[in-house]
């Protein structure tokens, strides 16, 4: 966390030398905002993990103790492994399958021009447009309506209808980078649309292939809204079992709940920093709201 | 078209005049490299078109009888739903108009290059990654009457009682503040640095102040972009669901229009009326993003660099 209070003045410095002339009033209270938002969100983050860590804690500055049998407590009695085994394995299946039919279409959609391109295209934006929670309701009446919804299979394949279009989305810049005339080349050469696939745009799109899978890989163990109107008992991924902790009926210890709130927050972290590696969110998010 | 798929020139119909139908579609770019996104477009029309459908029709067929636009009419009439639009929105606009307009002036020192900006971006997305619960449990914890912030206000003799702010309307602002200010920031930073820095160099080589640079050639070249970044700040606030329920007061000042539909939907199990709100709340949405795009569609969006 200090590290989270430190940075923005860090970041100040070498700024503060670049331009200062202009108004540094305007400047000061430019960063004092970044600070205050970031002092905040530290203080916010901190509570919750030292209440994950407190034996009790209740109007004092810091906790009366310190203990980390929370961790364990919540790992039992939600039955952790089992949750994190269900997410694990539902955003794997969303990421391979996402990737399967996105990355084909993207290919298309890229090099072609065809009669209702700007129809499909639309068809492909709507899902990342409208909101989860809208679409959501109607989604899961009609897999309740086949018996889809409350199973695992259920879960994946509503988690699947935001990510194949952001898949395509994210990869059509990538497939618009490699030059067509590698493809011309190749199919000169005798190769069909198959073997240019695997072997020719293939490896040149490696790097798109992997940032798209991670950025799907955080939302779907992030998505809240789809995952909760479609999973039973057995099919709720992490995100969900958290939210019914909290606002679930019984009564538990806050920390417990702290706990696995710090373990949630943990994982998609990492994920984070892992796909920070691959993309650079500015470009990422311009590509997102262009279209 | 430009690779040209499978059109030798030559190949032309067997008597030469008249080309092949297959020859004269590839032209207009259909051939069989298109068969890839019938899967991705199948997907969609399933999952996606047809819900949204069958949820439009479902609409209309009321499970209480009445006519086709009953369900319209027990939402319009009934102020505990109807009200549910005006609540979304009170916390939607606002919550959207500042995080883009407090984006600007910060994107606007950040635009250049300097060091650590990347680590600042990072530490922007960490509050994706905190999720909806974290951000609401810290939210009750830190802002509750006993947290930090309380605690400090009370220490130091600013306020005699704890300020409320959680369990009402501004636990679900500050909740919207926190996940979609970096969202609405990293969009107007990649807005900004698509503006070409030549044009600010040109207007100040022209003697232009740094005000002056700002309000006659950014801003203008910015706007477009901030009526995008608008639009997806307000659309995501305005489904707030899981904040709403957990900082807020779901059955009272913050009762969003989601939580109707889910109520209606999954706890009265009247999927008519859960798709009914539904399809309002899509509306609705709709209309306000329409303005403000028939808005932004007036203004200057030339090849400036300027990538709104």
């Amino acid at each position: 966390m200090a590290a989270a209070m430190n940075a923005p003045a860090t970041i100040a410095e070498p700024t503060r030398k670049r331009r200062f002339r202009p108004s540094s009033i305007g400047g000061w209270v430019v960063w004092g905002l970044v600070l205050f938002f970031f002092l905040n969100l530290a203080a916010l983050i901190s509570t919750v993990v030292l209440d994950s860590f407190a034996t009790t804690w209740f109007g004092s500055w810091v906790p009366d103790g310190f203990t980390t049998h929370w961790y364990g407590d919540a790992w039992a009695e939600f039955n952790l492994f089992d949750v994190l085994t269900v997410t694990a394995q539902v955003a794997i299946a969303v990421v391979v399958i996402s990737a399967l039919i996105g990355v084909p279409a993207a290919y298309a959609l890229a090099r072609r021009n065809f009669p209702g391109k700007p129809l499909v295209t639309l068809l492909f934006l709507l899902p990342i447009l409208i909101p989860p929670i809208t679409y959501g309701i109607p989604l899961a009446t009609v897999l309740y309506k086949v018996h889809l919804a409350g199973s695992i299979f259920g879960v994946i394949v509503a988690n699947l209808v935001p990510t194949v279009p952001f898949v395509v989305l994210v990869m059509i810049p990538f497939v618009e980078q490699i030059d067509s005339k590698i493809d011309a080349a190749a199919r000169m050469c005798g190769a069909g649309t198959t073997t240019i696939f695997f072997r020719i745009l293939g490896p040149l799109l490696i790097p798109g292939i992997l940032a798209a899978a991670i950025l799907v890989l955080v939302r779907t163990v992030g998505m809240f809204e789809l995952t909760f109107l479609t999973s039973g008992p057995t099919s709720s991924t992490l995100v969900v079992v958290l939210y019914d902790a909290v606002f679930g009926a019984g009564i538990r210890a806050p920390q417990e709940v702290d706990a696995m709130a710090v373990v949630y927050t943990g994982s998609m972290l990492l994920l984070l920093v892992i796909a920070l590696r691959f993309v650079n969110p500015t470009q990422l998010v311009t590509r997102v709201g262009e279209r | 078209m430009t690779s040209a798929a499978g059109s030798v020139p030559g190949a032309l119909g067997h008597d030469g005049g008249r080309r092949s139908l297959k020859h004269r579609l590839a032209d207009r770019g259909v051939d069989r490299v298109l068969l890839l996104v019938v899967p991705g477009t199948l997907f969609l029309i399933l999952l996606f078109v047809y819900p949204f459908l069958y949820g439009l029709q479902l609409s209309f067929a009321p499970e209480g009888g009445g006519g086709p636009l009953a369900n319209y009419q027990t939402f319009f009439s009934d102020p505990y739903l109807r009200d549910t639009i005006g609540t979304t929105l009170s916390l939607g606009v606002p919550a959207a108009l500042l995080n883009v307009l407090v984006s600007v002036p910060i994107a606007y020192r950040m635009r250049g290059r300097f060091r650590g900006k990347r680590t600042l971006t990072t530490l922007l997305v960490v509050p994706i990654a905190l999720g909806t619960v974290l951000t609401a449990e810290g939210l009750i914890e830190y802002l509750g009457p006993s947290g930090w912030l309380n605690k400090f206000l009370r220490d130091f003799n600013l306020v005699d009682q704890p300020v409320l702010l959680v369990h009402n309307y501004w636990g679900v602002f500050f909740s919207l503040v926190i996940t979609g200010f970096p969202f609405a920031f990293l969009l107007v930073l990649s807005y900004l640095s698509g503006i070409d820095p030549n044009l600010e160099r040109a207007a100040s080589v022209m003697g232009a102040g740094w005000a002056q640079r700002f309000r006659r050639i950014t801003f203008p070249l910015l706007v477009p972009g901030l009526a995008i970044t608008f639009c997806l700040s307000f659309v995501l606030a305005f489904s707030v669901f899981p904040s709403a329920n957990l900082v807020g007061d779901p059955s009272g000042s913050t009762r969003v229009i989601s939580i109707a539909a889910y109520h209606a939907a999954f706890e009265q199990f009247d999927y008519s009326m859960g798709s009914t709100i539904s399809m309002i709340m899509g509306a609705v949405m709709l209309a306000i993003i329409a303005l403000v795009l028939g808005w932004r569609s007036t203004l200057f969006r030339g090849p400036a660099g300027g990538k709104g």
